[in-house]
């Protein structure tokens, strides 16, 4: 039998109910493992003894019968979700002291499902960056080929490297433009950004409200769909949170994908799109085929447009939901002689670079006299870019394309570091989805020639996200991607 | 009405004004947060995480804020929109937590509609409303407890607000006034704010511009803001406008910004720049879906709408036969109101209303109380204005008894009881009295017969005398006039 912590979560769920093993020797392994793998900097915070603590409530509730859905099972969980009585920073210097009085919906349902946390994981600050390297905390570092020091995605880069590492059986993340999917392509794993409103947001610290969704990264696609559905459902402290019915995600994942209409977007080919990419697509295509899935070509002609409206509609956002952190009422203060100077030292020494940067665009971006001509003008993108995926799926019941561009960078990467629109190219085929509020992830389908992983994505109709992982699943089946 | 306009050397102007009025929404909890609205509670009581800005905390929609400003918005004879937005409107503040406030901006709930005004001559005139929308109030900053240091109470932060703008249609300060008591008097009504400027549970910007009398053109304008009181709202036009007049006289123009008026100085007073020069970025709000109300929802409110002052008005004047003017006096205030309909069920309304705006506003006066803490009861004043009615008392009589009530509380039937002050009505006994007088004073009565009308008086102020008040004086003037006769 593999080590304790290489199960998938369904197959450590099967060791529980048949006593195989206890929840205890199964957070064990995990806290084991990630005392070895520290230096790879994926959490910010770890809270085994509180994990070791609910894993021992668990085994009590298998030894009496009364086991929940994920009873026993250690996550991480993104340091972007409230934690009552757990530091939460979302890895800014200006909340570096805040520990909520509240829990968030997501991280609730998962304690009420009887999951036990790990940590805090480490993410891009305010989760606003592609490589995880604006966290407060520092980067965090790829499993893959640890030693050169690739990033590892993100935003949610550290739960991305540690399920890839193995230092949790899954975790939590948020979704914003990419945040989940391309992490989980450049980690080798796999990750689901649900449907806007599947998950409320009812604790998750604010990025781009109108674009924030909770999802989950899982060693495979089946514990993707354990995960999804004990943190999707309704809440009423989320009046964007949606009144949709929650069906068994799992059990999708046994349907047949014969006659399922996959749709290729031409726009997602670009000229000079890598090769390599362009191959393991084609290979995606393919397997599909030979499982009797139709192929069809579709249309998203305003996919060009997806990047600077995501950039206007996002910082947009964040200027105005960061404005609370402003040294009065908790997290950083910074004295100075007059409310102005209070805020201003504050937020100098309480923000990082990207984060000013976006702060910056998006005050600009909703100034008078520039209005209509930025945000106006990127929330009728983002309608014609809605529209085009309306229109798509009238051909096809799921679309197929890459996650990212390219395959993990190095840490502090220059073409990166010093031109934030190549970083911000990162995510170009995952914010279209994200601009039109759809169910999307991301599996492994391959390693890149130097040995780094990469990724398709999959994006599904609203609240179908059923489809995504049915598809998901068959092409997972077919190919066969050793996990790190 | 007398227009308002003033004259200088140079000519005549006119002022152009209008009004934006904040409201507190009455409600037992906040417009986006659970906690309480109670008011004058222990500071930072009554703050959710959302009003204290805590990250991750999302604002949910008070359904009974929306419907309250439904039913105002009705009772402003205005448009109800089935679709309105919220947006955030960003500044900085340290009373402001999430540093913007939730308020509606592009698509408000409520539309175009207006008000009659009462003026003091008798005249009413019709001004427009612009548009209502809900938003959340700040906190409220303490500059005042330590030199160096603000303190914050966030018990206000997030209590619901209804901002009511006017069209600029008010030519004098007196029309403003009379507006912001109308607009006082409806959200009275309706229950649906408290109309206290005092507490700060309703605000007011004010607007004004000047132009040449007769001119119909609008030159820029001039706002005031937080002006808290209607005496100040009138003093500040005032000021304001002349200020202006004196501009253009000496051939200047005026700037668009924000003043403050200093009701000391009785001036208006220009703001630093810094203080008002707010960007406010305004965008929709993300976290709040639109706000669609269906046909039925508005419907149901109609239903649960009380009379309004001005068609009350009108029902007491052309059913119960009051006049204008005690008409209008009673139907400020819907506590009178209240208490004059029920003091009228089944008595004489003119006669009830003569009492209530008289005896009675003036034992209240005196007393120093408010309608709802009088000690007497209305059933208790219709039943004193009918036990004259019917002849049981004297008006003179009963304004004794008015005085015991209004001391002890008691019912007019039991004073009159026990102190035996019914009125005579016993014809034989006044008879009787009528020709004893007759015989004890021939020579009067023989000059009444001679023609000296006037010796009637002598002998009915007799027999009152001896009756001591209680014989009803019309009564026994008309048996002395037939005995003589």
């Amino acid at each position: 039998m593999s080590k304790l912590n290489e199960l998938t979560i369904a197959e450590a769920l099967k060791g529980l109910k048949r006593k195989e093993f206890s929840c205890v020797e199964l957070a064990s392994s995990y806290i084991k493992e990630m005392e070895k793998r520290r230096g790879l900097n994926a959490y910010v915070l770890e809270t085994t003894e509180t994990a070791l603590e609910q894993a021992k409530a668990s085994d009590k509730r298998y030894a009496n019968g009364s086991e929940r859905a994920v009873e026993g099972v250690p996550l991480g969980i993104k340091d972007l979700f409230c934690t009552k009585g757990v530091r939460t920073t979302a890895c800014s210097k200006i909340l570096s002291n805040f520990v909520p009085e509240y829990e968030s919906t997501v991280t609730q349902k998962l304690l009420d499902g009887g999951a036990a946390f790990l940590g805090k994981t480490n993410m891009d600050e305010f989760a606003m960056g592609s490589s995880n390297e604006t966290s407060c905390f520092g980067p965090v570092v790829n499993p893959w080929k640890e030693e050169e020091k690739f990033v590892p995605g993100g935003s949610s880069g550290g739960s991305a490297a540690a399920v890839a590492a193995n230092i949790c059986a899954g975790a939590t993340g948020s979704d914003t433009g990419g945040s989940i999917r391309q992490p989980s392509a450049y980690c080798g794993i796999t990750g689901i950004k649900p449907t806007y409103g599947r998950c409320s947001r009812y604790g998750m610290v604010a990025f781009a409200s109108s674009l924030d969704q909770a999802g989950i990264f899982g060693k495979d696609v089946r514990d993707n769909a354990i995960l999804l559905s004990v943190i999707s459902g309704y809440d009423n402290k989320d009046a964007t949170s949606a009144k949709a019915e929650v069906p068994n995600f799992e059990s999708f994942l046994t349907q047949d994908v014969k006659g399922l209409k996959i749709g290729i977007p031409k726009e997602y080919r670009p000229h000079g799109l890598n090769e390599e990419i362009s191959k393991y697509w084609d290979m995606g295509i393919e397997m599909l085929k030979a499982r009797g899935a139709e192929v069809v070509e579709i249309s998203l002609p305003h996919t060009k447009y997806a990047l600077a409206a995501y950039y206007t509609v996002a910082p947009a956002e964040a200027s105005s939901n960061l404005a609370r952190y402003d040294g009065v009422r908790y997290g950083l203060r910074e004295n100075g002689d007059s409310l102005d100077n209070l805020y201003i030292n504050t937020r100098t020494k309480g923000f990082g670079r990207e984060v000013k940067r976006r702060i910056m665009i998006g005050t600009y971006v909703l100034s008078s006299g520039y209005y209509d001509a930025y945000y106006l003008q990127a929330q009728k993108v983002r309608r014609l870019i809605k529209e085009d995926f309306i229109n798509a799926f009238k051909k096809c019941d799921v679309i197929l394309t890459p996650t990212a561009p390219t395959a993990a960078f190095k840490i502090g990467d220059k073409s990166m570091s010093e031109d934030p629109v190549n970083m911000y190219l990162n995510d170009i085929f995952t914010i279209p989805a994200s601009l039109a509020g759809l169910p999307a992830m991301s599996l492994p389908i391959g390693l890149s020639s130097n040995g780094l992983p990469l990724g398709l994505q999959l994006i599904g109709k609203p609240f179908d996200e059923g489809t995504v992982l049915k598809a998901a699943h068959a092409l997972e089946t077919d190919v066969k991607f050793a996990r790190k | 009405m007398a227009e308002y306009i003033i004259k200088t050397k140079k000519g005549e102007w006119e002022v152009v004004c209008g009004l934006e009025v904040h409201c507190q929404i009455i409600s037992n909890s906040k417009i986006f947060s659970g906690a309480s609205t109670n008011f004058g509670d222990m500071p930072n009581n009554n703050v959710a995480f959302l009003d204290a800005g805590m990250p991750g905390l999302l604002p949910t929609l008070n359904e009974m804020c929306v419907k309250q400003a439904v039913k105002t918005g009705l009772g402003l004879n205005a448009k109800i929109n089935n679709y309105s937005e919220f947006a955030r409107k960003n500044y900085f503040y340290a009373d402001l937590p999430l540093g913007y406030q939730i308020s509606q901006f592009e698509y408000p709930i409520v539309g175009e509609g207006g008000i009659t005004i009462d003026l003091d001559d008798g005249a009413a005139k019709e001004i427009g409303i612009e548009r209502l929308h809900i938003e959340q109030d700040a906190g409220k900053s303490i500059h005042d407890i330590d030199p160096d240091k603000t303190f914050i109470d966030f018990n206000r932060a997030g209590v619901g607000l209804m901002e009511i703008v006017s069209k600029p249609d008010f030519r004098s300060p007196e029309e403003a006034g009379a507006y912001l008591y109308k607009l006082r008097s409806i959200v009275r009504y309706l229950g649906t704010c408290d109309g206290n400027m005092d507490e700060g549970s309703m605000r007011c910007d004010v607007n004004v511009s000047v132009r040449p009398f007769g001119s119909s053109e609008f030159r820029t304008r001039c706002e005031m803001k937080n002006v808290n009181s209607v005496r100040f709202v009138m003093q500040a036009i005032e000021a304001e406008a002349k200020r202006q007049v004196e501009v253009y006289e000496n051939g200047g123009t005026i700037e668009q910004e924000t003043r403050h008026f200093d009701p000391v100085a009785g001036v208006t007073k220009k703001m630093r720049k810094k203080e008002f020069a707010h960007d406010y970025r305004y965008f929709p709000e993300p976290d709040l879906l639109p706000l669609v109300l269906d046909d039925k929802f508005v419907e149901n409110i109609k239903k649960e709408m009380p009379e309004l002052p001005d068609v009350k008005k009108k029902r007491l004047i052309e059913e119960l036969g009051l006049t204008p003017y005690d008409a209008k006096v009673i139907c400020e205030s819907r506590e009178v109101a209240d208490f004059f309909e029920t003091a009228a069920r089944g008595v004489d309304a003119k006669k009830v209303a003569n009492w209530l705006i008289g005896d009675f506003f003036g034992m209240l006066n005196k007393k120093g109380l408010e309608i709802k803490n009088s000690p007497v009861k209305p059933e208790d004043l219709g039943k004193l204005v009918d036990l004259i009615s019917k002849d049981v008392i004297s008006g003179k009589i009963a304004k004794e008894v008015f005085e015991i009530m209004s001391e002890t509380g008691e019912s007019p039937e039991k004073i009159v009881e026990e102190k035996g002050l019914k009125q005579e009505t016993d014809v034989a006994a006044i008879n009787a009295i009528i020709d004893e007088l007759i015989i004890n004073h021939p020579n009067e009565a023989a000059a009444y017969k001679g023609g000296r009308n006037n010796l009637l008086g002598f002998f009915v102020g007799q027999v009152l005398k001896r009756t001591q008040g209680k014989a009803n004086p019309a009564v026994v003037n008309k048996m002395v006039a037939e005995k003589l006769g």
